[in-house]
């Protein structure tokens, strides 16, 4: 029977010809991933058992991201936990204040994920490096734990569904809309336990930076990768990035799907996610005007450099609503220079919008953008549970970079299409 | 023991919200578990309790301070129709039970009293006298648990200095 793309990367990490769906198997570990939150737990955990050397230290990547540079006392204390486990143990992929970056955005950058390698992060977004055609999926602390002292992790093969995508798309719709609509048509357990495996004539139109934000939710369908081919992109991507060899994996012909769902990419529009589920989708047309608070441009899903210069396209010249407030946070310190370097910087500071150094703040509520009770924003974050950005009565929109650029000039949600709009009562 | 139950979609940002990651002995993280679902959760929790709840509990972040804090508060196991994949390890690589079960989870009251068998998978609701059986571990995963967690299982097998 022929195997999906995933599940031949991981018949080959286990060391077997063949696995099939449903499968247990046990496969080596090209790179473990942890951040300042999971990180700790590991740390506590890996020492609780009595392991004391790691697998490879060349093979564990620590970014201290989510609460850095460091919000409070108890967060500080987490760090340095981080910080003295890695330098005890000599880690070469340790990422602190200065050099970090928002983990997803910044792995890759670094040339740490590749082609046909496994991956796991103890952090659920770790499925963003299936864009570059990787197994990577999100696991706990333990897991982590177990990672850096084997380098093994277990897994369950999934099944997986076929995600066929056709066309180009349109201008003002971006990777966010792709993955917003497919969420919003299977639901935030449509994937559960199974692959997303993109494919299909329209994968070749879809930059890189758009591959990244469609991988990366991936698991707010539920799912445990999300994978894209290897093509001319993906190689011209880790060009310069990756020295060591990889290995491109193709799905074979007569490989069995649960499912296929056919996404025409030039019939999308600019999406969102509207209060308190990702499936909750939702065209722009049918939410236009609604009042909001603030806008956060940012985040693994949406801080790369094209998210910032589709922003700065709607932003330029423009001045950031009077009732708005706009943080716009560049995943990394590569993508903050090269912002700067194109005038991208310039045009948000001269609109009014707060430019952040990398940090996954206010994301998960921690820091630099937490909601008071009823306010709402409009976020290029991937999550808006309830509570999620702050306060238990505060909403979040979910939408692409051109969605919440456009929004913040009109002081409402609005369609980056238009650009005008009259705030509802 | 008492049953506490919840909806579909129970995501970890409720179970534990961000705002508490910062302090993650048990202690701490549960007596903030469920906060933003359910605010008395935590003062009236008892050893022995057991949560039952909608398909894809645990859904959103990897955050093992989820299974944690449940685990901490003493409640016994969860049964839901189905779990998000990654809390779903992480419960048993820190050998806390959950068990799938979508007629029981659909069926429980909160005023039922529950009898469960994690080596069988059995639910027995005593109050309505119905027998129900979860889906059972694999032999590897069962074996995870017993050992009460992956590291524990690894060590035995000798693996990781």
């Amino acid at each position: 029977m022929g195997m999906t793309m995933t599940q031949k990367i991981l018949a080959k990490a286990a060391g077997l010809d063949q696995v099939e769906a449903g499968q247990l198997v046990e496969s080596k570990l090209d790179l473990v991933l942890g951040n300042d939150i999971t990180t700790p737990v590991a740390i506590t955990e890996f020492e609780k058992a009595g392991f004391t050397q790691v697998f490879d230290r060349d093979r564990i990547a620590i970014v201290l991201d989510h609460y850095t540079p460091c919000k409070d006392i108890k967060s500080a204390q987490l760090c340095m936990q981080a910080r003295n486990f890695a330098q005890t143990h000599q880690i070469t992929h340790f990422y602190d204040v200065g050099q970090m970056g928002v983990e997803h955005a910044l792995i890759p950058e670094k040339g740490l994920a590749a082609p046909g390698e496994v991956i796991i992060g103890a952090d659920s977004h770790t499925c963003t490096y299936g864009a570059l055609g990787a197994f990577s999926t999100g696991v706990g602390s333990t897991d982590m734990a177990a990672g850096m002292a084997t380098g093994l992790a277990w897994f369950k093969v999934p099944s997986a569904i076929k995600v066929v995508l056709t066309g180009t798309l349109r201008s003002h719709v971006s990777g966010k809309d792709v993955i917003l609509h497919l969420i919003g048509t299977i639901g935030v357990d449509g994937a559960l336990y199974q692959s997303l495996e993109f494919t299909g004539e329209g994968v070749s139109s879809l930059t890189m930076d758009d591959r990244f934000t469609i991988s990366n939710m991936a698991i707010e369908a539920g799912a445990k990768n999300g994978i894209f081919p290897v093509d001319e992109r993906t190689m011209e991507y880790i060009n310069g990035r990756v020295s060591r060899s990889c290995e491109a994996f193709e799905a074979d012909t007569d490989a069995v799907y649960d499912r296929e769902v056919v996404i025409d990419l030039a019939t999308l529009e600019p999406t969102v996610s509207m209060p308190h589920l990702p499936s909750n989708t939702k065209a722009i047309g049918e939410v236009e005007g609604l009042p909001i608070d603030q806008v956060v441009i940012g985040s693994c899903t949406n801080g790369r450099i094209q998210d910032l210069r589709i922003a700065a396209d709607l932003m330029k010249g423009k001045k950031v609503a009077g009732n708005i407030r706009c943080i716009v946070i560049p995943a990394t310190q590569e993508i903050t220079l090269q912002a700067m370097k194109e005038g991208l910087v310039e045009i948000f500071l001269e609109a009014g919008a707060a430019v952040s150094t990398p940090t996954c703040g206010p994301c998960l509520g921690g820091h630099m953008g937490v909601m008071a009770e009823g306010e709402r924003a409009v976020s290029t974050t991937n999550r808006n549970f309830v509570g999620r950005m702050g306060h238990v009565d505060s909403e979040i929109i979910l939408a692409s970079p051109a969605v919440a650029a456009a929004s913040a000039i009109a002081g409402c949600v609005a369609d980056p299409r238009s650009l005008s709009c009259h705030i509802k009562e | 023991m008492k049953v506490y139950k919840y909806g579909a979609n129970v995501d970890t940002d409720v179970i534990i919200p961000a705002r508490y990651l910062n302090a993650p002995d048990p202690a701490s993280l549960a007596s903030h578990c469920m906060e933003d679902i359910d605010p008395d959760f935590a003062s009236t929790v008892e050893e022995g309790d057991i949560i039952v709840a909608g398909p894809n509990f645990g859904c959103g972040s990897s955050r093992e301070h989820a299974p944690l804090a449940i685990q901490s508060s003493g409640v016994k196991c969860v049964i839901a129709p189905s779990f998000a994949r990654i809390f779903y390890r992480n419960a048993i690589n820190i050998g806390f039970p959950i068990m799938e079960c979508a007629e029981a989870a659909e069926e429980i009251g909160l005023e039922d009293k529950l009898t469960v068998d994690f080596k069988t998978g059995a639910i027995v609701n005593e109050t309505r006298r119905k027998s129900y059986q979860s889906a059972p571990f694999p032999e590897f995963i069962n074996e995870i648990v017993q050992e009460g967690g992956l590291l524990n299982s690894l060590k035995k097998r000798g693996l990781g200095k």
